[in-house]
């Protein structure tokens, strides 16, 4: 037992060293990088800063509707990536439809208003919303507390979802333009930089959502009976509460924030085959980082995430870039050692 | 009711005796193309599928993992034995070392990722293995030193197993593998450690307080499915010469777990019933007009009947069928509830 336990002190100092070496290489190190240390490069490095909070913004908006189902209803919507792609089609149609074809290399932000943007925006989230409730009366809601099952009938949703867009939308990558309003660049009075406006866009989308989910879970009487049924849905139930009505609603609003995200990283990124993979697995890394079912621990996860991915592919050594997805998997096994329930998860 | 359970054993012994007489002399009955390409896929894919049913069935872990160490296998003797002209590292090593070599590093690799993901239990294992997989995909599609987005082709197969050999080698090799993968996991389910970790399936708490390390176990079974996975790994390099990050992405890791549930999820002989249907469907579907270039759309279809009819798949089916009522199993996922619930252990 004595060697197992000397075995876990070493361990222990082991990941203080992986902790600690990345923060002090960033900060002062960084030999052989395009930027060099923070401390010698602080504009790169708060623009690596920036980039890192913007793309954490997006990983929260899309997680923060897959924990929101998780932590009511014990139901992992692995068709969570195929709804962010669905929702950025849909998008990417409307604007299509609304703006007219654009020139050879698709439209340019000069020819999209904000209306033209934001529409389309608003109405991938309500449909998507609409798709995810219905697939959950459909097939989720007479299955309820049998978790595998429903996350392999999810499973099996999200291959068909995937190969009927790669169907209708082909494989070619395409995205959604930002409107004229958003396409500038702002001066951020720091260290000379001058920041596109768009990804703050995102921020701020980011921000609002969070604090409208806030507001909504802890101020609001739903809210109140969504709390209480993530801690006992039997006990909410028991006290004459019409849980399936608020299964539907977090359903509801957990898929509309898939859609939302999938307009939004579609303006952002683009829009292709895989591109559901890649966002699946940002919301599950975010929420088994941040522990399942807490809007806190999604905040706190997407940063993680967010951070990790910029500042590995900014700090890297030049011929090494390509290894920065290496430490995604490294920020993952650090908290699923330290806590196999993630940041703030704790056992239902 | 003891009559019925022996009639039942007769006839599932007997059934599996004919499968094996019927696959012993396979080259006999069916076309070579049936038997190079299909009935060897078969096999292979069912071998990996079995290591995710033996973790499901005796463990109650449903890993999505296992193409992840299947793909690094694969890698690792893609980089160990070519030689110029590809992708990868190009070692240009020997067959025997290379395949030995590539099968530790899988099984390294099974170890670290079992240990991060044996104090998890349920759903919460699911999500982290599915995370392995998607990141393996990745690094192996960014990596440009080992890999790269087209893969490594062109990779050296023993000559005597070559196809312009003799086109039936390969397939009594992978024939005789997976006899032996069978062989091995029922008899593993059986050891003390097998045992172990039913017990730990059925209920961590009681096994934890009986002095039990429920994590080392967990961990160890992830590892020795990872081995068998490994194989898996190293005969479709084979059959296949190349390997790509797309064989080992998000779709193949579905694949297999289709290919898992179509079986059922609680008894290994399920893992080559399911990639029997998967291969042949995969085959012939596309060829059908209706379904055409939508195949994934046909095994979405089919995949969400059988989660929706029958959760424990063709053999769940079958044991109806025989029995004439539901076997009770805990492994039964219809049965899980509340599994999404990690148990406190330790």
């Amino acid at each position: 037992m004595s060697a197992y336990g000397s075995l876990r002190r070493v361990g222990r100092w082991l990941l203080l060293a992986l902790v600690a070496f990345p923060i002090v290489w960033v900060l002062f190190i960084a030999s052989g990088t395009t930027f060099g240390s923070a401390v010698s490069d602080p504009k790169d490095f708060f623009i690596t800063l920036l980039n890192g909070v913007t793309a954490a913004a997006l990983y929260f908006v899309v997680a923060s509707g897959f924990t929101l189902i998780f932590g009511l209803m014990r139901v992992v919507n692995m068709a969570h990536g195929a709804l962010f792609l669905l929702g950025g089609y849909i998008a990417l149609h409307i604007q299509r439809n609304s703006v007219g074809s654009g020139g050879a290399l698709g439209i340019s932000s000069a020819q999209v208003s904000f209306m033209q943007w934001f529409l389309p925006l608003v109405a991938a989230t309500f449909i998507v919303a609409g798709v995810g409730l219905v697939m959950q009366q459909l097939f989720l809601r007479w299955n309820q507390g049998q978790d595998l099952r429903q996350a392999l009938i999810t499973i099996a949703i999200s291959i068909i979802l995937a190969d009927q867009m790669l169907a209708h939308y082909g494989g070619v990558a395409e995205d959604i333009s930002w409107p004229r309003t958003f396409d500038k660049f702002v001066n951020l009075h720091a260290y000379g930089i001058q920041y596109t406006l768009t990804r703050l866009v995102i921020l701020g989308i980011g921000l609002l959502i969070g604090g409208a989910l806030w507001l909504w879970l802890k101020r609001t009487r739903t809210g109140m009976v969504i709390r209480a049924g993530v801690d006992d849905r039997d006990m909410v139930s028991a006290m004459g509460v019409n849980i399936q009505l608020f299964f539907a609603l977090a359903f509801f609003v957990g898929c509309g924030l898939a859609g939302l995200g999938g307009a939004v990283g579609g303006s952002f990124a683009s829009l292709a085959p895989g591109v559901d993979a890649n966002w699946l697995l940002n919301s599950l890394i975010v929420v088994i980082i941040g522990g399942m079912g807490s809007l806190g621990g999604a905040a706190i996860g997407a940063l993680l995430l967010g951070l990790t991915t910029n500042f590995a592919a900014a700090y890297l050594p030049e011929n090494y870039t390509y290894y920065s997805i290496i430490f995604t998997f490294v920020l993952l096994a650090i908290v699923l050692a330290v806590r196999p329930l993630g940041l703030y998860g704790r056992p239902a | 009711m003891k009559a019925a359970q022996g009639s039942k054993l007769t006839i599932d012994r007997a059934t599996g005796a004919v499968l094996v007489v019927v696959a012993l002399f396979a080259p006999l009955i069916f076309t070579e193309y049936w038997v190079a390409t299909l009935l060897t896929q078969m096999l292979f894919l069912g071998i990996v599928a079995a290591s995710l049913i033996f973790l499901s069935a005796y463990g109650g872990m449903v890993s999505l993992g296992q193409v992840a160490i299947y793909g690094i296998a694969g890698f690792a003797l893609g980089n160990l034995t070519t030689n110029g002209n590809t992708k990868g590292l190009n070692l240009g090593w020997a067959e025997a070392p290379g395949i030995v070599v590539a099968i530790v590093i899988a099984v390294a690799v099974a170890f670290l990722f079992g240990a991060l993901a044996s104090r998890s239990y349920g759903i919460y294992f699911l999500m982290i293995t599915l995370v392995y997989s998607v990141i393996a995909n990745l690094v192996f599609g960014q990596v440009t030193s080992i890999s790269g987005f087209g893969g490594i082709s062109g990779i050296p197969i023993p000559s005597w197993l070559s196809r312009t050999a003799h086109p039936d080698r390969l397939y009594f090799v992978t024939l005789a593998v997976a006899l032996l993968v069978y062989a091995c996991l029922r008899y593993v389910a059986r050891t003390p450690f097998g045992l172990t970790l039913q017990g730990i399936r059925d209920d961590p708490v009681r096994m934890s307080s009986l002095g039990y390390n429920i994590a080392l176990h967990r961990m160890l079974a992830f590892t020795f499915a990872g081995l068998i996975a490994a194989i898996g790994g190293i005969l479709f390099v084979w059959w296949n010469a190349q390997i790509a990050p797309s064989t080992i992405g998000l779709s193949a890791t579905i694949d297999v777990l289709v290919i898992a549930v179509i079986g059922g999820l609680y008894r290994l002989e399920g893992a080559w019933l399911g990639a029997l249907v998967f291969v042949v469907l995969n085959n012939y579907a596309p060829r059908v007009s209706v379904v055409g270039d939508r195949f994934h759309t046909l095994i979405g279809v089919v995949f969400l009947v059988i989660v929706l009819i029958s959760p424990n798949g063709l053999i769940g089916l079958w044991e109806r069928a025989t029995v004439g009522r539901r076997r009770v199993t805990p492994g039964d996922i219809a049965q899980e509830r509340g599994s999404a619930e990690p148990t406190p252990v330790g």
